[in-house]
């Protein structure tokens, strides 16, 4: 097995939200009448049914109540084992299907306080990502502005299937204000379902839509280097989470050919691709959808060029390794210390910052 | 690839040119919009120039991504007599067929009916296309095949002209897209792969169409390039659903090709399917094997647009995992991200590898060996 290092950081980590009714507290009058009045129960994704085996190793599965629900589990199943300094909490509650903006607004706020209040305040090792209202561009700078203030939020996080391709120009606004206060954007797996999750329609199963997040997050890719994200934000990085990276280097190569052939539609990505990756974005480790053959996985790493692009994960409590094993066979020990805390140090500036409740 | 700016340079390897070899994408075209008409029923002439096309998209005229060179063809394509590129046989023998010593050249006509919301106008015009496709190129350069085109979102429909064109020799695979109504394993499909099978024949699924979809996950792009680099994953999540579908569990004889959309990412994804089946497959008992058994046995790709890395040994790599002998080279003439087949496969490849990712595979998964 190849060891964990203390001292790292876990960059993937899925706090649950118990019930709808968990939120009340945080919602103001009109959305705590609206939430019962309505009968509201739950916002669940079905990039994530709640007993789906992705959705939770079999020894982390609570006797009752939701995989990750609990800080006591997360710190004996995830904090603990690993030894990390830091763990980044990254919330997949469903606020994203939702297609009302003001809504989306008000579901999101009590998200992010809830997250404040009931676990960053719990553990001194926990950081936060905040999670914004997509149906609303302005309503999603106000409340990353609203939650920066607090510096245990160390990024933004977004969804990798959303309403349009993350590189478009509307979403702009959000990056720069991200840029702004030193915040990456964490595009995490899961879908809005506000488009077919995949680029041919709608699939009939599960496993078809999680197999599908990897193409997402490819073409996400192409959309945020292709638009000039990066060209117009130099500082700010995105970093793609629960997203796999063995399909990099090949998806780069076609990319950079196609770059090459088509360049007058788009002069401002004005960079080989490669280095844009190396320069901008990041990815989280788990999972490895690698073969067992450890060569091939590090002549992967040689394709990738680069051994600062793998941020350590647990992607807790996903279901993706079993035991510690969270890091793949066959690492060298100098790539284990880049992946577990080099990168993500360099990743999130304010992990270096002392921690105080706002 | 076709730089825009750049002169090609002249006499390139001729020595490996020669070489002979199989091209598995050739875009055939009409050099006129009547071209069709002996082919097609007289009720559909009228209504093609009263109602046009009527396709799963917005544009009557032109694509809705405009390509990067006019029909997304080389400038130096377009015939001496007229016609857009890829639309005379003369013109295609001399400018490629005769100086590459192509010696089977698989013919993927576009702009076929596929695609179409009327679907017995797409059915007619996919006929007319095949007859079309025997009377123009096959019948008259016995080194052309082409590939059977149906109504791919009638599959009833479907089947019966697979079914009609089963046993000529004229043709050589059915011709799906990777972009349909629905991902390509679900059921709608199904009578297309039960008649190839019974057919003999495998099936190419090339990029492009449209079937309502927007192209990414996450909405439609805004760019060309978008949709280029694109095709890579469109392909990926069609052969995905096929998989776990179970199409090759209840078709073993049923062979298909992935064509225009590279084959770097396969290696990836099959070590993620298989992951996830191990997770997932209980959802999915009919998938009984690991779907990286499936690909290995059923899936080829073809080679353009053939990944490019600085360090060439890299692609040498993934050519490995996925293998020599699943590779067919293809040129995707008359296009302008054009493979030139003297440039592709660079020296240090072993003389049975270079044979069989030239001409060998194709031969055998067309039944030509």
């Amino acid at each position: 097995m190849t060891s964990p290092l203390p001292g790292g950081v876990d960059c993937d980590l899925h706090p649950a939200v118990a019930h709808l009714t968990s939120l009340l507290p945080y919602l103001n009058d009109y959305w705590r009448d609206q939430v019962t009045t309505r009968g509201m129960v739950d916002l669940v994704s079905q990039s994530y049914p709640t007993r789906s085996p992705i959705s939770s190793r079999p020894d982390w599965r609570p006797a009752k109540g939701k995989p990750g629900e609990r800080l006591i589990d997360m710190q004996s199943q995830a904090l603990d084992p690993f030894k990390v300094a830091y763990g980044i909490l990254n919330p997949l509650y469903g606020v994203q299907m939702v297609f009302s903006e003001d809504m989306q607004d008000a579901f999101c706020r009590a998200l992010n306080d809830w997250l404040a209040k009931e676990w960053l305040d719990k553990d001194a090792r926990l950081r936060g990502s905040i999670v914004i209202p997509t149906q609303s561009v302005e309503k999603s700078v106000a409340e990353i502005e609203r939650c920066a203030k607090d510096p245990r939020f160390v990024q933004v996080l977004m969804l990798v299937m959303g309403d349009v391709p993350l590189g478009k120009r509307a979403l702009w606004p959000i990056y720069a204000t991200a840029e702004r206060l030193g915040l990456p954007i964490g595009i995490h797996a899961g879908s809005a379902y506000h488009n077919p999750p995949t680029s041919v329609g709608w699939g009939s199963y599960h496993i078809e839509d999680y197999v599908a997040q990897a193409q997402a997050f490819q073409t996400q890719l192409t959309s945020i280097i292709v638009e000039g994200v990066f060209a117009r934000h130099p500082k700010l990085k995105m970093v793609m989470l629960e997203s796999g990276f063995t399909w990099l280097a090949p998806f780069v190569w076609r990319l950079h050919k196609f770059w090459r052939g088509t360049r007058m539609e788009t002069p401002w990505f004005d960079r080989p691709p490669m280095e844009i990756v190396q320069s901008n974005i990041r990815f989280s480790l788990q999972p490895v959808d690698a073969p067992p053959d450890p060569v091939v996985l590090n002549r992967l790493f040689d394709h990738m060029q680069s051994d600062e692009l793998i941020l350590f994960s647990t992607d807790y409590p996903h279901w993706q390794f079993e035991d510690e094993k969270a890091l793949p066979e066959g690492l060298s020990a100098d790539l284990v210390h880049k992946i577990m805390i080099d990168n993500p140090y360099a990743t999130y500036g304010r992990l270096k910052q002392t921690a105080t409740a706002a | 690839m076709n730089i825009q700016v750049r002169e090609r340079p002249q006499g390139a390897s001729t020595v490996v040119a020669k070489t002979a070899i199989a091209d598995c994408d050739i875009h055939p075209a009409r050099a006129s919009k009547t071209e069709l008409y002996p082919f097609l029923a007289k009720r559909w002439h009228a209504h093609l120039e009263t109602y046009q096309e009527h396709p799963y998209q917005g544009m009557l005229e032109g694509p809705p991504y405009p390509k990067a060179q006019p029909n997304a063809a080389r400038r130096d394509a377009y015939p001496p007599e007229g016609g857009q590129q890829g639309s005379s046989l003369s013109f295609m023998q001399k400018q490629h067929l005769d100086p590459n010593n192509v010696v089977l050249g698989v013919l993927n006509p576009l702009r076929t009916g596929q695609g179409l919301r009327n679907h017995d106008l797409a059915a007619a015009i996919c006929s007319a296309i095949n007859d079309w496709q025997i009377e123009k190129w096959t019948s008259k350069d016995s080194r052309l095949k082409g590939s059977v085109v149906v109504a791919n979102e009638d599959g009833a429909t479907a089947a019966k002209e697979i079914r009609k064109r089963a046993g000529d020799k004229n043709f050589v695979q059915v011709l799906l897209l990777s972009r349909n109504v629905e991902p390509l394993g679900q059921r709608r499909y199904w009578p297309i792969y039960e008649a190839a099978e019974e057919a003999g024949l495998p099936i190419g699924v090339h990029a492009f169409g449209f079937g309502g979809n927007p192209i990414t996950a996450s909405g439609w792009p805004s760019y060309y390039i978008e949709e280029m680099v694109g095709h890579s994953q469109c392909q990926q999540t069609a052969l995905a659903s096929l998989v776990l579908e179970g199409v090759f569990e209840r078709h073993p004889k049923l062979n298909m090709i992935m064509v225009e959309a590279g084959f770097g990412w396969a290696p990836s994804l099959a070590w993620r399917l298989d992951k996830v089946w191990q997770r997932l497959g209980s959802e999915v008992p009919h998938v009984k094997r690991p779907p990286s058994e499936y690909i290995r046995e059923h899936i080829w790709w073809t080679t353009q647009p053939m990944e490019d890395p600085e360090r060439r040994q890299e692609l040498f790599d993934v050519i490995e995992w996925i293998g020599w002998d699943k590779l067919l080279f293809a040129t995707d003439y008359p296009h302008w991200d054009f493979d030139d087949p003297s440039r592709v496969l660079p020296p240090g490849v072993s003389d049975a590898n270079r044979e069989a990712f030239y001409l060998g595979n194709a031969r055998k998964v067309y039944g030509l060996a």
